[in-house]
């Protein structure tokens, strides 16, 4: 299933992008570029800039350097109405779904349909029947979102991510807080779902043993930088320090257990942080 | 979801809420009774209104025939020019009387029209010749006072 | 001392900050409320949240107010032997001034609070974020009908207290103490004018209507997205409208009724 090196027609191309928050920079230099039908994913730790650059490639933030070109149209130069437009043909899967709570499963699943398209009422039924049947919970319907589950639940935003069969699916820590089956669950429909629409898909986790076992490539994100790439296999066969640590999760070695301080001594001394 | 049954209720509250809107103006407030009519404009000439307010009834036999629209000053003159919008319903005789009078002892202050004999009516835009002014509180009061002092040296005469 | 100042600096240019931002915010609303009214269904579940479920307490309350103010009045009135002028106390103070003022007050402590944490907390769960997303402008979709709604709504509560709190003067008033009916309703009709009293305070209700929707809706939108900074936002809606009403019905009121006795 999982083919080698990235080729072919790009998607996403992310090019020398920096990112910064109030001069705090997140992001620098970074590169990297989604091809057509794959499935990428960006690893790394907690704060490490990943959902940042999610953010990024949605549109949802501005870069302050670097260009983002999503299927041809460069992100930084497009007006609110362009962007809207891209975004139709873009699904999001949000880290805890994001599902609208005052709405049933079945509405939130219309509701990319109701609000993009004038389809008939019946013909809207099918399609989300159709979304919910394939992320396995069409009896769930008329359920309301807090009587979910937290893997339900991911899999209703799931069915709503994709309710316009979107060109690019963007994950955002999909498997946050799950439990083992739930998430091997979510992991085989992401994989299913981005063959089975034609799709390509970006996702954000830090979940390493399932990513590697359905993703087609995967960049490593450190301090805002790119510090590693590869195929899965490439990625197991490492020797990259950073990239052992990780895989392994080991506590110690390049990525730092310590937010960057002063000296700890000095800290402690001193009576204040 | 029960769209139907969240219609019906925003429809009850919105003609409930019409409904409270049409009874403040028309069994609270005046919109039914004197508002309503055309009018005819009338002016008069007053030494001294007191304390007429513009919106003021107008009435004629204790019924409100109209309301004061316009208080003015004319300074060639030196007396206030009061206007007032008076039912179409009504004419009055040319010869009519207006006084300022008061609603009870510390009532608002209202005009009232005192009919006359004359055979022609007042038309729009005429000025009611004959007037009162109002009676003011505080003349009344040093009036008795004075009065009373030109009587008292005699009293002990008594 | 300095630190004093400072701290007062900051907190007005941060209130000045948020005021501009409230503005724009404002400007955007009004923009993109296309939405509203061309799927006038969305507004109408906002008229029903807003509007039908703060009913019971306005109807309650207006009673009640209406009540009072009956009680009091009369026992002011007839010691001055003016007992029958209480139709026109209670009608003009519900009016013009009680009936606007406390049924934006409650309005925006039962229905603005609502709304702030209804937007507050679909942007702490990320739902405004989803539906940017999804290409649906979260102000057009979410944050103008219920602005709509709460401006619809007002002024129908506000008509509505007063309604209720006549009636509970004429309650007190008429049936218990036994102030004349016919002098009760035709004295307060004599004296209430339609265009001075009556749309004045329509006037009235629906500012209150757009200022309590407005704060509601920004605090809820511009609260920091945690459950502490929602609870701060509500808090917030809450104090400002209250605020917001009474120095409007004060500017209103000076404007409205000067010299008009």
């Amino acid at each position: 299933m999982s083919v080698s090196f990235p080729s072919g027609d790009t998607l996403v191309d992310v090019s020398s992008v920096d990112f910064a928050y109030d001069k705090r920079p997140i992001l620098s230099g970074i590169n990297l570029r989604i091809p057509r039908g794959k499935l990428v994913a960006i690893m790394g730790g907690s704060g490490c800039g990943k959902t940042t650059l999610l953010r990024l490639i949605g549109g949802q933030l501005r870069p302050t350097g670097g260009t983002i070109t999503v299927d041809g149209q460069d992100l930084t130069k497009l007006a609110r109405k362009d962007m809207y437009a891209l975004r139709r043909r873009v699904g999001m899967l949000f880290q805890f779904g994001a599902l609208f709570t005052d709405l049933s499963v079945f509405e939130n699943v219309a509701f990319p349909l109701r609000e993009h398209t004038d389809l008939p009422d019946d013909m809207i039924r099918d399609l989300v029947l159709m979304k919910l049947h394939a992320v396995g919970l069409r009896g769930a319907h008329k359920l309301m979102p807090n009587e979910l589950s937290g893997g339900m639940a991911r899999r209703v935003a799931l069915a709503r991510a994709v309710a316009l069969d979107p060109m690019l699916i963007m994950y955002d820590e999909p498997f946050a807080g799950l439990d083992p089956i739930s998430l091997a669950v979510v992991g085989q429909l992401i994989r299913k779902l981005n063959d089975a629409l034609g799709a390509s898909s970006i996702m954000v986790t830090h979940d390493v043993h399932e990513s590697l076992e359905i993703v087609d490539y995967i960049y490593f994100l450190s301090g805002g930088k790119v510090v590693a790439e590869g195929t899965p296999d490439e990625i197991r066969a490492s020797t990259d320090p950073f990239v052992k640590q990780f895989v392994n999760a080991e506590t110690d070695g390049p990525l730092p257990f310590h937010f960057p301080s002063g000296s700890y001594r000095d800290a402690l001394m001193e009576g204040r942080p | 979801m029960n769209r139907t049954v969240l219609d019906l209720w925003v429809g009850v509250f919105v003609a409930v809420g019409i409904a409270a809107v049409l009874f403040l103006a028309l069994k609270v407030g005046n919109l039914a009774s004197a508002n309503i009519g055309e009018t005819y404009r009338l002016q008069a000439n007053f030494d001294n209104i007191g304390g007429l307010k513009p919106r003021a009834p107008v009435k004629s036999s204790g019924v409100v025939v109209g309301r004061v629209t316009e208080i003015t000053f004319d300074s060639s003159l030196y007396v206030a020019v009061v206007k007032m919008d008076v039912d179409k319903r009504y004419s009055f005789p040319r010869d009519t009387f207006a006084n300022i009078l008061t609603s009870g002892l510390l009532g608002e202050q209202y005009i009232g029209l005192e009919v006359g004999g004359d055979t022609e009516m007042l038309k729009a835009g005429d000025t009611i010749a004959k007037t009162q002014s109002a009676v003011v509180l505080e003349k009344l009061i040093s009036q008795f006072m004075f009065n009373k002092a030109a009587e008292s040296p005699q009293a002990p005469a008594q | 001392m300095t630190r004093i100042l400072r701290a007062i600096g900051a907190r007005t240019v941060d209130g000045i900050w948020r005021m501009g931002f409230a503005a724009r915010f404002f400007a955007a609303i009004l923009m993109r409320s296309g939405t509203s009214f061309a799927r006038f269904q969305l507004t109408i579940r906002e008229i029903f949240s807003t509007g039908v479920l703060s009913l019971i307490i306005i109807l309650v309350s207006g009673f009640f107010v209406g009540l009072v103010l009956g009680l009091q009045g009369y026992e002011t009135l007839q010691r001055y032997g003016s007992s029958d002028a209480l139709g026109i106390l209670v009608a003009l103070s519900l009016v013009r001034e009680l009936g606007p003022v406390v049924a934006g007050l409650l309005f925006a402590s039962r229905a603005g609070s609502a709304l702030t944490a209804e937007i507050g907390l679909m942007k702490t769960t990320e739902q405004l974020k989803a539906m940017d997303m999804m290409a649906v402008d979260p102000i057009a979709r979410v944050v103008a009908p219920r602005f709509w709604g709460g401006v619809i709504s007002m002024p129908l509560l506000a008509a509505l207290f007063s309604t209720m709190g006549v009636f509970g003067a004429w309650f007190i008033g008429v049936v218990f103490i036994g102030v004349d009916d016919g002098a009760f309703w035709s004295q307060m009709q004599a004296s209430v004018d339609f265009r001075y009293d009556i749309v004045n305070g329509v006037i009235k209700s629906v500012v209150f209507g757009f200022a309590v929707a407005l704060i509601a809706v920004f605090e809820g939108y511009d609260s920091a997205p945690t459950a502490e900074g929602v609870s701060r936002a509500i808090t917030r809606t809450v104090v400002n409208s209250a605020l917001a009403i009474l120095a409007l019905d004060f500017v209103l009121t000076s404007f409205m009724f000067r010299g008009n006795g």
